[in-house]
């Protein structure tokens, strides 16, 4: 079956003025279309960094990195990316935001029309139509998010990838776009990978965890199949032994095998 | 008490207090005076003065309107100028690290000069006083819109070069969606800055290059010894240059986010 994004034996080391630092080594990681993937690891483990590189943001200094067969050499369209802090311009209302994002990939072929519909859909899809004409500082940090995932899936990547998406929010916010988000994923069927250092939502979320060792030269430590029936729901789940056991393995890595001093 | 009665207290009252003790000093302190003219003479010489305002008798006797009038437009023509030339440059300085290096100690150095250090250069190259005063307002405007239009670009959060990057943006969109309105708030101060160095140094520059112009005028009435129009002109230079400020500020917080 052919992968959606493949990882072989990257290294990724940064020059800094003490020397070369290495983020991450030996990392091989390969990612089925339609799968959902999450990285969860200590700071500083190197999972943004992994992210970043599939992202195309940053070049690894050793190893091959494939994104539908091709190398990827930098930042495309196939490659939607959600950042923790939102990153919408405040200049733009949501729909031009969005917009934005649209006009990059299928301007060339579309009419104005058929764009203007796209950004409308995206934004139909995270339940923002009211807010399409507003500010991203008139709207709550929940919404930003979603209008953040809404540029992103409007762009039909082959890959999402969300950095802690969600890390910011509120407990009940978090909870609220973690549904939408399983929602969107099972309709449109997309690849996701996503940061996070957040347990329960690893578990509710993912095909499979990958669980990085701590850094400097962090690499992956474990992955963690979840075999949980979907569509799950978490009120379910909270009673779920298996659910439990597969969370009691998480934290088991998290903090027995790869345990990490307060920093 | 009442939404209007509490404005009237908090907003209204504490200036009209201290424009009102302005005016008392100023009646006593003429009062005990032989030359300085009280705020009443003042006022009716104002009065006076602006019921008039736009007469021409001579390239020497003109109404205080056409003196404002040609102040402002030399502030203008300098600053657009400077504008022009300073803001582009201050997104290059911002943008490339060389030019940056490059420039740093020129400004550094130049820009503490005062502007009226560079009349005699402009008087010398453009052997005219209009054009030399017009060049010393560029001068002097032309630094704050280079340093903070080049700051702006530097703090370009790297979050908004990241969504370029990922959204694959073309140089012109990058320029006309990220680059343009991330900095001009910062562009605007500079703005601001710069009109407001320019309005202070147009009235100096008038007064040693002559011609039509509210700083000429001051001088005239000083050679007239006509008190009042010297302390009217302070007025009017005042409060033209707070309209300047406020129609900027007003400006500036239509774009910041």
């Amino acid at each position: 079956m052919k992968k959606y994004v493949q990882i072989e034996n990257v290294q990724m080391s940064f020059d800094t003025r003490q020397g070369t630092f290495v983020a991450l080594r030996d990392i091989d990681l390969r990612i089925d279309p339609g799968e959902f993937v999450t990285l969860i690891g200590h700071s500083g483990c190197g999972k943004s960094t992994l992210l970043n590189l599939i992202a195309g943001l940053l070049m690894p200094t050793d190893g091959i990195m494939l994104c539908a067969d091709r190398e990827i050499a930098g930042p495309g369209p196939d490659r939607g990316v959600v950042f923790q802090n939102h990153s919408l311009l405040p200049w733009l209302t949501c729909f031009e935001n969005v917009h934005l994002a649209v006009e990059r990939v299928f301007g060339a072929t579309e009419s104005h029309e058929q764009l203007r519909q796209r950004a409308s859909g995206a934004l139909a899809m995270v339940h923002l139509t009211h807010a399409e004409h507003k500010y991203p500082h008139e709207v709550s940090g929940g919404m930003k998010q979603r209008v953040g995932i809404a540029r992103a899936l409007s762009m039909q990547p082959k890959v999402l990838l969300m950095d802690e998406p969600f890390g910011a929010l509120d407990a009940l916010t978090r909870a609220h776009l973690q549904d939408e988000l399983m929602k969107i994923v099972a309709a449109t069927n997309s690849t996701v990978v996503m940061v996070t250092h957040d347990v329960d939502e690893a578990v509710l979320l993912s095909d499979r965890i990958v669980m990085m060792t701590n850094g400097p030269a962090a690499t992956i430590g474990e992955i963690l199949s979840v075999d949980l029936p979907k569509p799950r729901n978490r009120v379910a789940l909270a009673n779920d032994a298996r659910y439990h056991q597969l969370r009691g393995a998480v934290l088991e890595f998290l903090y027995q095998k790869q345990a990490k001093e307060a920093a | 008490m009442t939404k209007a009665g509490k404005y009237l207290v908090e907003d209204l009252f504490p200036p009209v207090v201290g424009l009102g003790l302005f005016i008392l000093i100023w009646a006593l302190l003429a009062h005990g005076s032989e030359t300085l003219p009280g705020p009443v003479k003042t006022w009716h010489s104002a009065v006076s003065l602006f019921s008039d305002p736009f007469y021409q008798k001579g390239p020497n006797d003109q109404g205080i309107g056409w003196n404002i009038l040609n102040s402002l437009g030399r502030v203008g023509i300098g600053f657009g100028l400077a504008a022009l030339i300073g803001i582009p440059l201050g997104f290059m300085i911002g943008r490339f690290g060389f030019l940056d290096k490059m420039t740093s100690p020129i400004v550094s150095m130049l820009r503490p000069v005062s502007p009226l250090a560079w009349l005699p250069i402009g008087l010398l190259v453009f052997k005219a006083a209009n054009p030399a005063a017009i060049w010393v307002i560029f001068i002097s405007s032309i630094w704050p819109m280079i340093i903070n239009t080049a700051v702006g670009v530097r703090q370009l959060p790297q979050d908004y070069l990241n969504v370029a990057r990922v959204l694959n943006l073309s140089e012109w969109k990058v320029f006309t969606k990220i680059l343009f309105p991330a900095t001009l708030p910062y562009m605007l101060t500079g703005i601001r800055l710069a009109i407001g160095t320019a309005w202070l140094v147009i009235v100096a520059a008038e007064m040693l290059t002559g011609g039509v112009g509210i700083g000429f005028w001051v001088w005239d009435e000083w050679n007239n010894l006509n008190v009042e129009h010297i302390i009217i002109a302070i007025f009017v230079v005042g409060i033209v240059g707070l309209l300047l400020e406020t129609m900027l500020i007003q400006i500036a917080k239509r774009f910041s986010y």
